[in-house]
């Protein structure tokens, strides 16, 4: 109920189909064909109509950012597109909220579509969608002079954006003259520039080279901190959408088949192709210390009592450890303690794990709530290396 | 009529007087000159007072400018046409080439002529890009629309000038004027096809751009697709002159002033050496204008 309330954007029932054929009667006679559950071959061949996506239904709460994953013609992108009716849905209802009232983008009148594109939605290309011939100032004003603002006000605005993505000393470049990573960056600044509060993302990163890519990742995370946009993002790279997205909805073949946080994806997979896409992830940045760690109340006893934690020995209050024969007392704040042992917290990834314990040759020892709650030493690591790990913070 | 009577009496002569299958097609002949001629004929008695009315009106205006041309000191004029190149180029090749040229003109005699070629050029370019611009993004905008104006613009390219040279001969009389109009029916196809060509070829993305962030129809068409499309439609402008170039001679024949007057004089007389002096201020005209109008290279 509360995520009802919520929901800033929210797809309901969307259907959408595209008519190859220009025949009469071809959408609705593949409507019916899709009702009565056949699929998108049968459809595509019997009546020249693809089936972009069915049945989608998927609510954006305010602030977060919610990532469509899928194969190339999975339908995320045509989803993506139906929130601004770049796609038109066949079927169902794209509704926008504003904490009061709801809008339906896919059925209201072409005056209103244009207020909402112009104020409340915006959209980041994958190809960036800068106009060449234009300044990258003029770029990013683009919008608010679609909107007729006066050029002098224009100016702060942009000034301000640029100022946000660090293209301050661009402004009266040309598009050309930019990297990729910068002329996203401009994408990114004119999307801002018209202050909508839902930004459609489809693929904005992929046509970037990985070591930029990840940059901008960061960037954007860094961004939606303070500016707290309702993002839908559209990726095809799982690490993406594991590193940037609250919530995760993986789609196959036109229909969405699983919608959750990045645990729920990750842990509990509804079928084998939703666990195809987490094989293939990258458990460095994404696996975090609270499921590599070893619990301190699994851990075996010790003939004195202590806890055996391998190299170290671990007190029964966790207060004090044992290293090799000296006592050594540990306060659960992340830091690094006599120079060799250290205290990570719960959410620290396994990559710099393994760089803490690679420095200290000691195991790692991890905190949650003002606790020493667990350590990880190599026979940890190793199995989150392996795929056995739980997922996020405990 | 156009059947050779020997044939006739011979075959009649012949045993069997069956005639041959293309006889009877040749003695069944479609009147399509006749229908044309008709046309014209019906065109000009009702529309007499229009094309009065059209001719002193482009007279007048292209006449007038070709007075008010050769008014200006032509040193004068050289300096400003100079300056103007500078203006718009920034090269001092081209403004060493506009320089020199228009001093070669005057020294070769063909001053006048060429103001004259220059004001009928100024007018029917202008009018074919009123034309052509409009119409190409019609055309483009509307799939249907360029199919069915497609036949019509290849007749106009395709069809020998002078042909129609004839009637608008009939419609507007001698001088200037016929001049112009053949020169714009030959020339008006080629704005109007790079028009449509350069707004077709708008990259799809931009045009999402423009409506992601809720740009009206019209909004789409100045703010994205003729920008992206000027490089085409200035493309199309140069070969609008260039074509309009083509046509002086042409024009000449039918009564307008310029330089295509020496050289039809030239071939009348066979006189080579008149003919050469002309044929080469032609040439270098078209250089000049070429050179300005043509579109910036994209890899500035």
């Amino acid at each position: 109920m509360s995520e009802e309330v919520n929901a800033a954007l929210e797809f309901r029932d969307v259907d959408i189909l595209f008519d190859r054929g220009n025949r009469r009667g071809a959408i609705e006679a593949a409507l019916a064909r899709l009702d009565a559950g056949e699929t998108r071959e049968e459809i595509g061949r019997a009546l020249k109509v693809t089936v972009g996506v069915a049945g989608a239904n998927l609510a954006v709460a305010r602030g977060e950012i919610s990532v469509l994953m899928g194969l190339s013609g999975s339908g995320k992108s045509t989803l993506l597109r139906a929130a601004n009716r770049l796609n038109r849905p066949v079927r169902g209802e794209v509704r926008i909220g504003n904490g009061l009232a709801w809008l339906d983008i896919a059925r209201c009148d072409d005056d209103t579509l244009r207020t909402l594109r112009k104020t409340r939605i915006a959209m980041v290309f994958q190809q960036f969608g800068l106009l060449p011939w234009r300044t990258v100032r003029d770029n990013v004003g683009f919008g608010l002079e679609l909107r007729g603002m006066a050029p002098s006000l224009r100016r702060d605005v942009v000034a301000e954006k640029l100022e946000l993505v660090g293209l301050s000393n661009w402004a009266d470049a040309h598009v050309h003259e930019l990297s990729g990573g910068m002329q996203q960056r401009v994408g990114l600044a004119r999307a801002f520039a018209t202050d909508a509060d839902i930004l459609l993302m489809d693929e904005p990163f992929s046509a970037l080279d990985p070591l930029i890519r990840r940059k901008l990742q960061d960037e954007l995370l860094d961004l939606q901190k303070r500016l707290k946009k309702t993002i839908l993002f559209v990726s095809h790279d799982i690490d993406e959408a594991l590193k940037i997205g609250s919530r995760i909805t993986i789609m196959r073949e036109g229909r969405i088949i699983q919608t959750g946080t990045p645990d729920d994806i990750a842990l509990r997979p509804v079928d084998d192709y939703v666990a195809e896409f987490i094989r293939h992830m990258n458990p460095l940045p994404t696996i975090v210390a609270a499921s590599v760690m070893r619990r301190f109340e699994d851990l075996p006893r010790l003939p004195d009592g202590m806890l055996d934690g391998g190299r170290i020995a671990v007190a029964p209050d966790a207060a004090t450890m044992w290293v090799a024969g000296r006592a050594v007392p540990v306060r659960p704040h992340s830091a690094w303690v006599e120079g060799a042992l250290c205290v990570v917290p719960a959410r620290l990834s396994l990559g710099e794990i393994i760089a803490l314990r690679q420095r200290s040759g000691l195991p790692v020892l991890v905190e949650a709530e003002g606790r020493l709650v667990g350590l990880c030493d190599d026979a940890d690591i190793l199995q989150a290396l392996c795929g056995k790990a739980r997922f996020g913070a405990g | 009529m156009g059947i050779d009577v020997r044939d006739i009496e011979h075959r009649e002569t012949g045993a069997a007087r069956i005639m041959a299958p293309e006889q009877w097609i040749a003695e069944h002949k479609i009147p399509v000159g006749a229908v044309m001629a008709a046309v014209v004929d019906v065109v000009r008695k009702h529309g007499l007072g229009f094309f009065d009315a059209i001719t002193d009106i482009v007279g007048f205006c292209a006449d007038g400018l070709t007075m008010l041309l050769l008014d200006i000191p032509p040193l004068l004029l050289v300096v400003a046409a100079t300056a103007g190149a500078w203006f718009l180029r920034r090269s001092p090749a081209l403004v060493a080439l506009v320089a020199l040229g228009l001093l070669f003109i005057i020294n070769q005699g063909y001053w006048n002529e060429t103001m004259a070629t220059l004001s009928l050029i100024l007018f029917s370019t202008i009018f074919c890009m009123a034309i052509g611009v409009p119409l190409g993004i019609a055309c483009a905008h509307r799939p249907r629309l360029a199919r069915a104006l497609q036949p019509f613009l290849d007749l106009m390219q395709t069809l020998p000038t002078f042909v129609y040279l004839i009637p608008t001969l009939i419609l507007f009389g001698l001088g200037t004027v016929p001049g112009m109009i053949s020169t714009i029916i030959f020339a008006v196809p080629a704005p109007i096809r790079m028009t449509q060509m350069g707004i077709a070829r708008v990259p799809r993305s931009l045009i999402e751009a423009g409506e992601a962030f809720g740009a009206t129809g019209r909004q789409i068409l100045w703010k994205i697709e003729l920008p992206a499309a000027l490089p085409m439609i200035q493309a199309g402008l140069t070969q609008c002159i260039m074509l309009s170039l083509s046509m002086v001679v042409i024009a000449a024949l039918v009564g307008a002033g310029g330089l295509g007057v020496p050289v039809v004089r030239a071939l009348n007389t066979v006189q080579v050496d008149a003919g050469f002096e002309s044929g080469f201020v032609i040439v270098l005209l078209a250089i000049m204008l070429d050179r300005v109008c043509r579109p910036k290279d994209s890899a500035s």
